[in-house]
């Protein structure tokens, strides 16, 4: 807090007042409408509903389908958050150990920050394309059956590769950041002490890292599960049978092309009661500091 | 050059390959003919119609969509990008200044209300937001488009940690030579905020110019399409089938919605990784 403020007044509010405007009409409001919807059943023209507690709950969540999808969500986020910390970790070491070149590298692994979801989505479409994508004919020639469109685990394949490739430079941005604030003295004594820069690496650095480590999962899990709803609305689009349809994918699907309100909404809400674990497990975490 | 520094920079070398190629290759294919693209695939070296692809798709009606070009695609793509980014400044600004410099009741709740925006992110009340946004008659305008989306927690906080840090004695002497409230905000703490404002502003036009689902939803004519949403409708086109297969245009698309953005990033590099460490802490 200031120790000098300005007392009493309406000046404030007034400064506030255009965020807090917003919140409420675009996100409080909304927010507060998918919850109510969810305890909603409409008719199939919209124009009567009745409230049914938590069936739509029981409907949507126990079905196959929400299942599925919540499966495919858990074995995705964590792919890809693993894949793209580990190449991201990996380049970001190195990049901190050349000297000759180094912001050459920095730039070029960093760049791709600044590509849409959808259209890295589009890319790798392309790319995989049958007809003229040479990946898959890639993937046919080194000997694998490779079908996107309708084997399940290729599709898995092609989603988490684009996804871990548009992460890569975020967490390698954190990781470098984090890695240059590691005190000289610090990484000099370890040099001292041991030889072995693999030991090195995991006695000393890799656990100053860990807050930034930790920090960058949350962000991962977040992204895996929000923000690839581009990169799966311009690949696969689900398919093929819904293997690869995360849970936001889901829930746009049904909301929109389903028009399923109530059934969509009772998702949204779960939704909304995972990134408030999120959030709150980030908060905790944070207060305190990751330290061995 | 010893062995592990010769590994060192063979795995840097490979990285850089991962993250620079495919968006090589895309800009190399865009400027073949389609014929060799369907008979040929994939490009590593550009062609010969770099600028008939490019000038169709930029400039000619039909060209990618079925009425508008891709320059209408990229005057929009800006003006979302700009606004969002401005915006969110702006409003931040304006709620982290009440919130550190002034003591009134509601301060406490209303950081509160902010910080909840948070746990809210757009996927989670997706069709409640649009109904609002259609109920307001918004849908299609670039108010529509903007307005919900510039409420930023992350913005807030990170201006109201600058202000913090920013000496006491400031408002003091402001307050003896007799600054109103706004004065201060205006003459002393935005051009102190210089360089937080500049980097939170690249940051934000990158992360405006990319959105997709509020874009998506939000806009049905094809005249308020960004680049990315016209990328949405290529992706559609494509899977329709249809005569022979304009991938060289598909290609291009995505080369023009990516380049501004990655401009921006390479310019500003030092701002923008300094922004972006530093707003998400």
């Amino acid at each position: 807090m200031k120790r000098v403020q300005y007392e009493h007044s309406p000046i404030p509010y007034l400064f506030v007042a255009p965020q807090i405007i917003i919140i409420v009409i675009f996100f409080l409001w909304p927010a507060a409408q998918a919850v109510y919807q969810s305890f909603l059943l409409e008719d199939a023209f919209g124009l009567s509903s009745q409230f049914v507690w938590f069936r739509n709950y029981s409907d949507t969540i126990l079905s196959g389908a929400w299942l599925q999808a919540a499966w495919f969500t858990m074995i995705f986020s964590f792919l890809v958050t693993f894949l793209s910390l580990g190449l991201a970790l990996l380049l970001a070491v190195k990049a901190n150990e050349v000297i000759q070149g180094a912001s050459t590298y920095k730039t070029l692994l960093m760049w791709a920050y600044a590509i849409a979801p959808p259209v890295a989505g589009l890319m790798g479409n392309l790319m995989f394309n049958p007809l003229i994508g040479d990946l898959y004919g890639f993937m046919n020639a080194v000997g694998f059956d490779f079908d996107h469109k309708l084997d399940p685990v290729d599709a898995g394949f092609v989603v988490v590769l684009i996804s871990v490739w548009k992460q890569v430079s975020v967490n390698f941005i954190f990781f470098l950041s984090g890695l240059q604030g590691i005190p000289k003295s610090v990484q000099e004594a370890a040099l001292m002490d041991c030889k072995s820069s693999f030991r090195r690496f995991w006695t000393i650095t890799f656990p100053l890292l860990a807050p930034t480590t930790f920090f960058l999962m949350v962000i991962n899990i977040t992204y895996a599960f929000f923000e690839t709803f581009g990169i799966i609305d311009t690949t696969t689009q689900g398919a093929p049978g819904g293997a690869t349809t995360t849970l936001v994918f889901k829930v746009f699907q049904d909301g929109f092309r389903g028009a399923d309100i109530g059934g969509s909404s009772a998702q949204s809400v779960v939704l909304m009661l995972l990134v408030l674990a999120l959030t709150v497990i980030q908060f905790r975490f944070i207060e305190k500091k990751v330290h061995y | 050059m010893n062995r592990s520094s010769i590994a060192t920079h063979l795995i840097l070398i490979c990285g850089a390959l991962f993250m620079t190629l495919p968006v090589w290759v895309a800009f190399a294919t865009s400027t073949h003919a389609p014929e060799t693209i369907l008979r040929e695939g994939l490009q590593i070296w550009p062609g010969g119609h770099f600028l008939e692809t490019y000038n169709e798709v930029l400039f000619v009606e039909g060209g990618v969509m079925k009425k508008v070009t891709a320059t209408t695609m990229l005057k929009n793509s800006l003006i979302l990008g700009i606004g969002f980014a401005v915006g969110k400044v702006v409003i931040s600004m304006l709620a982290a200044y009440a919130i550190v410099y002034f003591r009134f009741r509601l301060a406490v709740p209303l950081f509160w209300i902010i910080f909840m925006t948070l746990l809210l992110p757009l996927e989670v009340r997706i069709i409640p937001s649009y109904k609002v946004v259609a109920d307001m008659g918004m849908l299609d305008t670039h108010a529509g488009l903007i307005i919900p989306l510039i409420a930023s927690a992350t913005g807030t906080f990170f201006f109201r940690q600058f202000f913090r840090s920013v000496p006491d004695e400031l408002l003091e002497a402001a307050r003896l030579d007799g600054a109103t409230s706004w004065g201060f905000f205006i003459d002393i703490l935005v051009p102190l905020s210089k360089t937080m404002i500049a980097a939170i502003l690249i940051i934000m036009f990158v992360v405006g110019w990319n959105q997709y689902l509020w874009p998506l939803i939000m806009t049905t004519k094809e005249e308020n399409y960004t680049l990315v949403i016209g990328i949405k409708q290529i992706y559609q086109v494509l899977n329709e089938g249809g005569e022979l297969p304009q991938f060289q245009k598909a290609f291009a698309l995505t080369i023009l919605a990516t380049l501004p953005p990655v401009l921006v990033v390479l310019i500003f590099q030092n701002w923008f990784v300094k922004g972006l460490v530093e707003s998400e802490k």
